[in-house]
Order: structure tokens, then sequence, then C-alpha cells
């Protein structure tokens, strides 16, 4: 049983968890992930560990509500347990003095990208961030990011916050101007596959942070399985982070498809049980928008 | 032995083997004839006194016979119903070469179900403890035996297993309609009733390494952390949607209980026609799997005959009574999707055997020709490897083969204070072999902590100054 000791909305469907997990905490690497499971009952998922504190014995999950498992985990308060946590898994991003490093984050990505900042930081690297989302208020962590970077982009679909446009655009502006020596991007598959369309030609080192579906995550199933330049790899264990100009990211997207019923199925289920019926018309709004029959 | 009705078994996930009576039971152990030099005994991996225990069942005394079995094999209403009987104790049985051999497996059930039917519990004597921490990496049938043996001898005994359950193979990969997770969770009830403590979520290698297990005082550390890793095919389509490998398919039924979705959260696919491809043990469950899932055709995929299937018989019998089918001389070569990235059919090369080799086997060669064979899911069963996230974390430790931990015949590792058996010792094979293992392990263990046998120990100073 791991502790929740503290709980945080950090935007519009996005909250942050620490959770004592003292071991965890202490071997815990840039680029690393554990598999939780909330109750007996629940599925095992992999979030990154966005933060870890070695002297607290904590580590910080940041996750973003978009379905079962995600908002029943939402629903936890300071106190309460999570039955599993098991880490850290996947291997360490490869951190080490690049010159100029430049990491690319879309929504919920900023969770992947914050350890690696810190981690590339503490080896003397140039390092900036671009961080994208469609508004404001969907940014995740900015400020944070903006405390240890050399340079923070922010980019909104709508302009309401720094430069109205895609990650990837403010990112090409980066690279015709500067020499850039890594790119790291983490975020929605479309966005790691623009940005890694968009480095290729430049013939820029781009790692992405892969996120299949997974089960045990300690490469025992292959659930996660990915193509990476026409062989197989299991996410698991061989990333999660890969080199972009490898991935066939068109298998992926179509493979985090596979149980789209299933998961509607199990998120409206757990949304009935949750207002018992009493909030048709609260509550539902402010989530993402299904409807709940 | 009885099983139940095939129409109705196959709608659920009750244990299909039913057992024998005390009666049919004293029956068969009557039919043992006490052989002198039993060929049954050379042909049971733990060498178990067979005829002793059979002679004890048939004088009634069902537990005096249980506590012989005991004394070899730790698990045994488990082993009762995995061992490949038909390859060891019962394929050496003397009545086989006449007539049926003995049901040794059967009789190995029984007693051990006896005493949990009459709610009995097993006596242990227990040394006093010696103070001497022991570690064990994975709670499979090497690491639970193990850790009994040693606590039995009074050794302070931490399992940390990776997975949120202990049991491994016994607990992820076989179904409950083969062994019933009751009685896995007897075994690992006893093995902490004797002191053993077990965490999980703990992956060694993760979140703890074994240098930092020896810096907290355990003296010694057991690895058996079994040869979980699917291994794959290489052929075009094999990431489509609905390919499974059969790893992932079990583990989401028999650890995460898929099948009850979406009382449970986790989901699993339902194939309609189903191939699964491979015929050991594995191959038998998944298909078997996907018949209780409610598929409509099953087909077992195989490239060589019958006679070289490495699953039980009893599996095969049982997966032939719920009307799977079984597909020789057929040689997956690719898998064929739909336009929507999903799978649609399998294409196989049809073999035929050659003519038999130096060794007397034929193996199978393409007839140059092929088949389509129409299905909606494939379920990969084609065998498993080493995992390495422990193997590569401990520095120096000899692999062999796919990274394998190379032992000796104790369990000794390169490193001393490092003891390793099961299937990463091994690569995959058989519970009561890696139970075997277990039981060779512990006794090395305690010879080594004890300083026994000359062996080079881990903290040269620290042991004279010890000593
Ligand atoms: C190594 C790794 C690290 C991750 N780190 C984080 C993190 O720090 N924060 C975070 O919010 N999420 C992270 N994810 C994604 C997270 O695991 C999924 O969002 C989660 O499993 C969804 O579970 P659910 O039951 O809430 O939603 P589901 O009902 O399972 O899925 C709802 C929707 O999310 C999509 N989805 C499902 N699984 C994933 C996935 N693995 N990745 C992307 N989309 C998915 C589905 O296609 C569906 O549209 C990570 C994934 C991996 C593999
Ligand atoms: C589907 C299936 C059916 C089978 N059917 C039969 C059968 O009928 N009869 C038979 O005799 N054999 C059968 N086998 C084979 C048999 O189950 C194995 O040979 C046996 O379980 C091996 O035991 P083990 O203790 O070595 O490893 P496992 O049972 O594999 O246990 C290893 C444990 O170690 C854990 N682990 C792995 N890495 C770590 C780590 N780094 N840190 C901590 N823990 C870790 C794993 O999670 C697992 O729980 C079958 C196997 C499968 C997959
Ligand atoms: S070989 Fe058969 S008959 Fe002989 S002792 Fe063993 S079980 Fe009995
Ligand atoms: S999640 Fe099981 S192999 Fe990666």
């Amino acid at each position: 049983m791991f502790k929740v000791l503290h709980k945080e909305a950090v935007a519009p469907q996005v909250d942050a968890l620490i959770i004592d997990a003292p071991y965890i905490a202490g071997h815990a690497k840039a680029g690393n992930f554990i598999v939780l499971r909330i109750h007996e009952k629940g599925e095992r998922i992999p979030l990154t560990i966005a933060d870890s504190s070695l002297d607290k014995g904590t580590i910080t999950l940041l996750f973003q509500k978009i379905g079962k498992t995600t908002e029943e985990l939402g629903t936890l308060k300071k106190g309460d347990f999570i039955r599993d946590v098991a880490g850290p898994l996947g291997h360490d991003t490869p951190v080490k003095k690049y010159g100029h490093a430049v990491l690319v984050g879309g929504g919920i990505g900023s969770a992947t990208l914050f350890p690696i900042l810190k981690a590339l930081k503490e080896k003397k690297n140039k390092v900036t961030v671009i961080l994208g989302a469609r508004n404001r208020e969907l940014l995740v962590w900015e400020d944070r990011f903006a405390e240890i970077a050399d340079e923070t982009i922010l980019t909104t679909d709508d302009g309401s916050s720094g430069k109205k446009g895609l990650v990837t655009e403010a990112l090409k502006e980066v690279a015709d101007s500067t020499d850039i020596d890594v790119v790291l991007a983490v975020g929605p598959i479309r966005m790691m596959q623009a940005v890694a369309e968009l480095t290729r030609p430049y013939k820029l080192k781009t790692y992405v942070s892969l996120n299949p579906v997974m089960v045990e995550g300690t490469g025992m199933c292959g659930a996660c399985r990915v193509s990476i330049a026409g062989k197989t790899k299991f996410a698991c264990i061989d990333g999660p982070e890969f080199d972009a100009h490898d991935v066939d990211f068109e298998e992926i997207a179509h493979r985090l498809n596979f149980y789209k019923d299933e998961e509607t199925e199990s998120l409206e289920k757990f949304r009935k049980k949750k207002c018992k019926g009493k909030c048709k018309s609260k509550g539902t709004k402010e989530s993402s928008g299904q409807v709940v029959k | 032995m009885r099983s139940r009705d095939p129409e109705i078994r196959i709608r659920d996930f009750k244990e299909v083997a039913l057992g024998l009576t005390e009666k049919q039971a004293v029956k068969e152990a009557k039919r043992c004839i006490q052989c002198k030099k039993p060929m049954c005994v050379t042909g049971c991996p733990v060498e178990i006194n067979i005829p002793a225990f059979i002679s004890a069942i048939r004088d009634e005394d069902i537990t005096g016979g249980l506590a012989i079995i005991r004394k070899y094999n730790m698990l045994p209403a488990i082993c009762g119903r995995v061992c490949p009987q038909e390859n060891q104790c019962q394929g050496k049985c003397v009545l086989g070469k006449k007539k049926t051999a003995i049901s040794i497996g059967a009789l190995e059930r029984f007693a051990a179900d006896y005493e949990m039917i009459k709610g009995l519990s097993q006596k242990t004597n227990m040394s006093k403890p010696n103070g001497h921490k022991v570690a064990v990496i994975g709670a499979g049938p090497a690491g639970l035996t193990v850790a009994a043996d040693l606590a039995r001898h009074g050794y302070q005994i931490t399992i940390f297993e990776a997975l949120h359950e202990a049991g491994g193979v016994l607990t992820y990969g076989i179904p409950e309609f083969r062994l019933p997770q009751k009685i896995i969770d007897r075994e690992v009830e006893y093995v902490k009733s004797i002191g053993v403590e077990i965490k999980l979520n703990w992956i060694i290698g993760r979140t703890q390494t074994v240098d930092e297990l020896f810096e907290e005082g355990y003296r010694a550390v057991f690895v058996g952390v079994g040869a979980g890793s699917p291994r794959y095919m290489n052929i075009p389509g094999e990431n489509l949607n609905n390919v499974y490998f059969a790893s992932e398919y079990l583990t989401r039924v028999n650890l995460m209980k898929a099948h009850q979705f979406p009382k449970y959260d986790t989901p699993v696919k339902r194939g309609k026609r189903v191939a699964v491809i491979g015929a050991g043990n594995v191959a038998m469950d998944a298909a078997r799997t996907a018949a209780r899932l409610g598929a409509e055709k099953v087909y077992i995929v195989y490239r060589r005959t019958r006679s070289e299937m490495p699953a039980r018989m009893e599996e095969v019998e049982h997966a032939k009574e719920e009307g799977i089918e079984l597909l020789f001389l057929s040689s997956p070569k690719e898998i064929i999707g739909d336009e929507h990235g999903y799978v649609k059919a399998i294409k196989c090369d049809a073999m035929k055997l050659c003519e038999p080799d130096a060794s007397g086997r034929r193996r199978p060669e393409c007839s140059g020709e092929d088949f389509i064979l129409e299905v909606d899911q494939v379920l990969m069963a084609i065998g498993q490897t080493s995992n390495p996230i422990l193997t590569k974390s401990v520095k120096g430790l000899n692999l062999w083969g796919a990274g394998y931990i190379e032992v000796d015949d104790e369990g000794r590792t390169n490193i001393p204070g490092i003891f390793a058996g099961g299937d990463i010792a091994t690569g995959a094979a058989t519970v009561i072999s890696a139970m075997g293992a277990g039981k060779r392990a512990a006794r090395a263990i305690d010879d080594y902590v004890m300083g026994r046998k000359k062996v080079k120990s881990r903290e040269p100073e620290m042991a004279e100054t010890e000593g």
C-alpha cells in the first residue's frame, strides 16, 4: 500500500499526486516510470515519475484524466492509499553533456520532461523548453520549467498564452536560428511524429518517449511492443525512449486505439457509479466532453 | 481421472479435472505392484519415494502418504495437477508396458487435496531461528521452495516479487481451469505462516539492487526470476491489432481477471476465430482460454506433428474434447491484416516430414505449398526467454545462451553468495524442476551461510573476524 501525501489540481483534467514510495524515489532516474494499480479490481497503468525527492522518499505523478483509471486516480485524496506501485521502470534517459538540448512537450508530456530538464541542467547543458497546449489553462508546470530552463517558449493553439501556434513551429524557429545538439519530444503521438518529421531533414538527433498500452511493465508480456527501425522492441524495458527517426508512429497510433470500446464502457460505468444517477446535469460538464448516459 | 463435461466446462473457468474419490484412489493404489527397483522413481525429477506413498494410500493412511511426498516435493497439490507425468514417473511405470501405468499424478493430487478438503493443516518442524537473513528474488515455484526450506531451518527469509501477487507462472500463466488460484494461495499462505515475508511490487534490479540486499545484511541471495519474456517470430503482421503474445493474453485473464471485465478494469479482446501458434502448455492454455472467452473456432497451428507436441498429454486431450482443432505441419509465415490494421487471416507454409536424420528425428520442411486460414485473432505461444532486468543489473554474473544464469548442480552462480534456479537457470522448463532446483539451492545456501563447505565467501575479511 502506498500512501497519497498530497493531491493537487494542476490544470483542468490534470492532477498531481505525491506518493510515499521511498525505495522507488531512491532509485528513480530521469525517464523512468512506475506502474500502478489503484485497487484489487483495477488496471495496471504506467505513469512517468514526474519528480521525486530522495530526502522525503516521495514520488510525484502528474496525470491527465482521460479514462477510467486516471479519472479514478483523480478521486484519491491526501491520506488515501494506492494498492500497488511498482518501479522505477524503463531505461534512464541518456543524460550527458550535449551542449544545447531542446525539450518539446505537448500537454501532459511535461511530466516526463521535467526530471529530464533537471538532469540535463545538472550536466551543464543549455536547455530550451518548448511547451504547447490548446490554451493557457492546459499548460502544465510551465512556471517550474521556466525556473530551471535557459529559455522557455510557450505555444497555445488560441494564442491565450505565449505564441499562437504549434510546438513544431516554435521548434523550427529555434532550429533555424541556433545550433541544436539534441531534441527530446514527449506528448501525443501525432505531435511526436510531427517533431520527428521536422527534425529529420535537419539531421538532428531526436528522441521521443513512447506511450503504448502496457500490462505489467517489466518485459514479461509484450503488450507494449513497438516497431523501431523495423524491429520489435518492448517499450517498457527497451524504452520508452527511442530514436524518433526509427519509430513506426502509424503502428503505435493504431495499437493505442485497440481498446477504445472497452475504455469507453469502463469510463461510462465508472461515472455512472460515481454519480449514482444524481449528477446528470452537474459534474459531466467539466469533464472532457463525453456524454454520460 | 474424471473431468467435467466439455459442453459445460468451456463456459466457465472452473477446474476441468475432478480428481479421484477416496475409493478410486485406494483402488488405484492397490494396482501398484510395489516394485523392488521402482522405475517410476527414476522418472521423477525429485525422486519421490513413489511406491512408499502409494502404499500408504493403499492402507488408507492418506496423510501418511502425503507426508512422504512432502519430504521431496513441497507443492504436491500443484505438481499433481501440472506435472507432465507421462514423460516422468507414469511414463516409466512398469505396468505401462503391458497395460495402464499407475495414475501417479492423480494419486499425488488426491493426497494433497484430501488434506485441504478435510481442513487439516500441514505440520512443520521448525528449527530455532538462527538469525541469518536470506533474500529470495521471485515468488514462483523455485523461490517459494527455497524460502520454505530455509525458513524451516531457522533462516529469516524475505521474498521480493515484481508483480502484485505471488506464485509466478502458477498465478499469471496457468489458467484457473487447470490450477485453481485457491491452491496456489494455500501454498503461499503456508510459506507465510512459517515466517517468510513476501514483498510484492518489488523489482530487484530496479526497486533495489542485489548489492543493496547484501548491504542490508542478507547473507545470501537466491534468484528465481523465471524466464517470462515472450519470444516472437519476426514474421510480417506480428504487431497488427488482435495479435497477442500468449503471455499477455494469459496475464490479462489470469492475473488481471480480464474475463470479468468490466467488473475488473482490464479488458481482453474476445476473438471469434482464433489461431494459436505453438503446441506447448502455453499454447494449450491460450487456446482453451480463447474457447472459454467465446471463440467459435480455435485452431492450434503447429509446424510438426502430434508426437512432437511438447504439451502435457492430458491438456491435448482436454483441448480436443473442447473442440479445439489441431493443424499439424503448418508453419505460419505471415499474419494478414484488413484495411483497418486488424487480423484477417494467417498464411502458413504446408510442411512435410523429411527422411529421419542421424538422431532418427524427422524434421519438417516446406512442401512448397501454402494456405490461408481466416481468423480474427492470433495468439502466439512459441516460447519464452529470459528477462534481462535482474541479470543485467548484477555485474559480473555469468550467463549462458539467451541470458540464462550459469549455475552448478547446487545452484551456485559464479558470484559467492548468489544462487539461482528454476527457469532462469535452465530456460523454460517445468514446475517440478524449478521446485527441485529450489530444494538443492536451499541446501547449498545453508552450507554456504554456515560455512560448512569450502566456498569463497563474499566478504573474506568479515567472515574471518566473525569466525
Ligand atoms: C511509459 C509511459 C508513461 C506515461 N506517463 C504518463 C504520465 O506521466 N501522465 C499521464 O497522464 N499519462 C501517462 N501515460 C499514459 C497513461 O498511461 C494513460 O493515459 C493511462 O493508461 C490511461 O488509462 P485510463 O484507464 O485512464 O484511460 P483509458 O480508458 O485506458 O484510455 C483513455 C484514452 O487514452 C488513450 N490511452 C490509453 N492508454 C494510453 C497510453 N498509454 N498513452 C496515451 N494514451 C493512452 C486511449 O486510446 C483512450 O483514448 C504514460 C504511458 C506510458 C506508456
Ligand atoms: C502458460 C504456462 C503454462 C505452463 N504449464 C506448465 C505445466 O502444465 N506443467 C509444468 O510443469 N510447467 C508448466 N509451465 C512451466 C512452469 O510454469 C515454469 O517452468 C515454472 O513456473 C518456473 O518456475 P520459476 O520459479 O523458475 O519461475 P516463475 O514461475 O516464472 O516465477 C518467477 C517469478 O519471479 C518474478 N520476477 C521476475 N523478475 C523479477 C525481479 N527482477 N525481481 C523480483 N521478482 C521478479 C516474476 O514476476 C515471477 O513471479 C507453464 C508455463 C506457462 C507460461
Ligand atoms: S513403477 Fe509403477 S508399479 Fe512399480 S512402484 Fe512405481 S507406480 Fe508402482
Ligand atoms: S508492458 Fe509487458 S512487456 Fe512491456
